[in-house]
């Protein structure tokens, strides 16, 4: 049984003349377990489709199901639950007057899970800080260490799912890998399905067993790890997207 | 990228470490802590006016009316041989406590008001701020005026009467933050783990909105210190014989020429007082709110 399956999603704003079409009929299933990679070039509506899919987006039509449960635009605690995400810049992700100990507990007391000390040494260690950090405040962190932290808010209200909105492209090339590798880590333990959208190439061949090319709202090819290795698509824009990625990385 | 955004701490991040990075800016603006340690020293006059004034503000000389600034009589004695460095003394009690007042009403319902307008947005912003605006276009001292004629003169009128006109401001202030705060991720984030409107509003929102909120009061009391001064000028504030700096600047209008000391003295007691207000102010914006940059 799939863990995700989006039916048919459309998102519009302003309906009519100034009507702005963001997403078109996307269809997407991901198993249980699976990792799944977006990409494409900025504005092409992955990070809308992502928002939608979590439920910070009200403007979709079509269907959307997490964990077998179809889903509204309006969500309940629980169906909230079912799904996390990472946010891009880790520098505007946490409050920034609320200490890490109140960021991660924050969750938990909304869910109405128990939480106490323990329990935040245990998310924080998790994700490979120190307990000790639970008095600190954001900007006493650096950019890798609040993702980390913001990796530890997801996870620690339990979620089938995560869903990660660029989840690396705001820090340093040498904290990249440690954040991908922490997230490998946690998927494996914890059989976590994950939505990965980018627009670094290397990033999702890394991660996703499935790649989906986005352009102007809609998919218009699927790769594998493979294929992004080797540099062959089918469709004509995806050939495009890994021709222009590996010049940049040759330059 | 990453070095530099860390190495400096963002403003606001927990009260002490604010108080001690105020302090630290304001030793580098002069102007700033002179104005604070004016109204430090004001504060303190206020409080202690029964002790430090030289005479009973009420206490009449009918022997001394009049008199120019003397060993005695620093300031001159009024028409009624009052001793007017005193009055001024007490005086203080009366426009701190108007100014504090104030600040402690319109403060609060400033911020409610547009944190709740600027965070759900639709009709309930329409509606709130179509109220502010149309009590943002009464000029303010007409209808605190007004007001204070309905109720009756007297400083509790006048500072219901103020606080009525100047809480719109802050209630622009807040909405303009809240637009932004509300659209951050970790609002965002915080709507994913079900935090609900009350907690967010409470807990994320306007916590983000107040230091903005203090500048703006801050430069707000020099506004209500002239407000409560102009009510007392033309008898709508404090009642004769509370030594209400504007009500003796009125009475001393009618020896202005030959016996300058009787206005000049609390004209001197009230624009000292604004200007501090100000300076402070400014100098609070410079420390808290980082997008205003010092030219």
């Amino acid at each position: 049984m799939s863990m995700i399956e989006l039916q048919d999603i459309n998102v519009r704003y302003h309906s009519g003349k100034s009507e702005n079409h963001v997403v078109r009929g996307v269809n997407l299933s991901v198993a249980r377990g699976e990792c799944v990679g977006i990409v494409g070039e900025s504005g092409c509506g992955k990070s809308t489709l992502l928002r939608s899919l979590v439920g910070l987006e009200g403007h979709w039509t079509g269907s959307i199901s997490i964990n077998g449960e179809a889903l509204g635009p309006i969500r309940t605690k629980d169906q909230l639950r079912c799904a996390q995400m990472v946010f891009q810049d880790p520098f505007a992700s946490l409050h920034p007057r609320h200490r890490i100990r109140r960021a991660l507990s924050e969750p938990a007391r909304c869910m109405g899970l128990p939480v106490d000390d323990a329990r935040i040494a245990a998310a924080l260690e998790e994700v490979g800080l120190p307990a000790s950090f639970a008095d600190r405040f954001p900007h006493q962190l650096s950019g890798g260490q609040r993702q980390r932290v913001a990796i530890a808010r997801a996870l620690i209200v339990e979620p089938p799912v995560l869903l990660l909105d660029e989840p690396t492209s705001a820090l340093d090339v040498s904290v990249q890998a440690e954040i991908l590798n922490l997230l490998s880590d946690r998927r494996d333990e914890r059989g976590l399905t994950f939505v990965l959208v980018s627009h670094d190439l290397s990033v999702v061949a890394h991660m996703c067993d499935r790649i989906f090319v986005m352009q102007n709202g809609g998919f218009v090819d699927e790769l594998s790890p493979a294929d992004i290795g080797a540099g062959e698509a089918r469709d004509a824009y995806a050939r495009q997207l890994l021709a222009a990625s590996f010049l940049e990385e040759l330059a | 990228m990453n070095g530099t955004t860390l190495s400096r701490p963002r403003p606001m991040a927990n009260a002490w470490g604010t108080l001690h990075s105020f302090f630290g800016e304001l030793r580098r603006e002069p102007l700033g802590f002179i104005g604070l340690m004016l109204i430090v020293a004001l504060i303190l006059v206020a409080i202690l006016a029964p002790w430090i004034a030289p005479y009973s503000p009420s206490r009449q000389s009918l022997s001394e009316v009049l008199q120019p600034p003397s060993v005695a009589h620093w300031m001159g004695t009024d028409e009624f041989g009052r001793d007017i460095l005193s009055r001024l003394i007490w005086g203080a009690q009366i426009t701190m406590r108007t100014v504090l007042s104030v600040t402690a009403i319109v403060g609060p319902i400033g911020l409610l008001i547009g944190v709740t307008a600027g965070y759900f947005g639709g009709r309930v912003d329409a509606v709130l701020m179509r109220i502010t605006d149309i009590v943002l276009s009464f000029p303010s001292l007409i209808l605190a005026l007004a007001f204070a004629a309905a109720l009756g003169a007297g400083l509790g009128t006048a500072i219901i009467a103020i606080s009525l006109t100047a809480w719109p401001p802050i209630a622009r202030l807040a909405r303009a933050e809240a637009l932004i705060v509300r659209n951050t991720d970790y609002v965002a984030a915080a709507r994913l783990y079900g935090a609900s409107n009350l907690r967010l509003l409470t807990l994320y929102i306007a916590p983000m909105c107040i230091p903005s909120v203090v500048v703006r009061l801050t430069l707000n009391m020099a506004t209500i210190t002239l407000t409560a001064a102009s009510l007392g000028f033309l008898g709508l504030g404090a009642q004769p014989p509370m030594p209400e700096w504007g009500a003796m600047i009125s009475a001393g209008r009618r020896f202005m020429l030959d016996q300058w000391w009787v206005a000049v003295m609390p004209g001197f007691a009230i624009l000292f007082t604004s200007l501090a207000f100000n300076v402070v102010g400014d100098a609070l914006r410079d420390v808290l709110d980082p997008r205003h940059t010092k030219n």
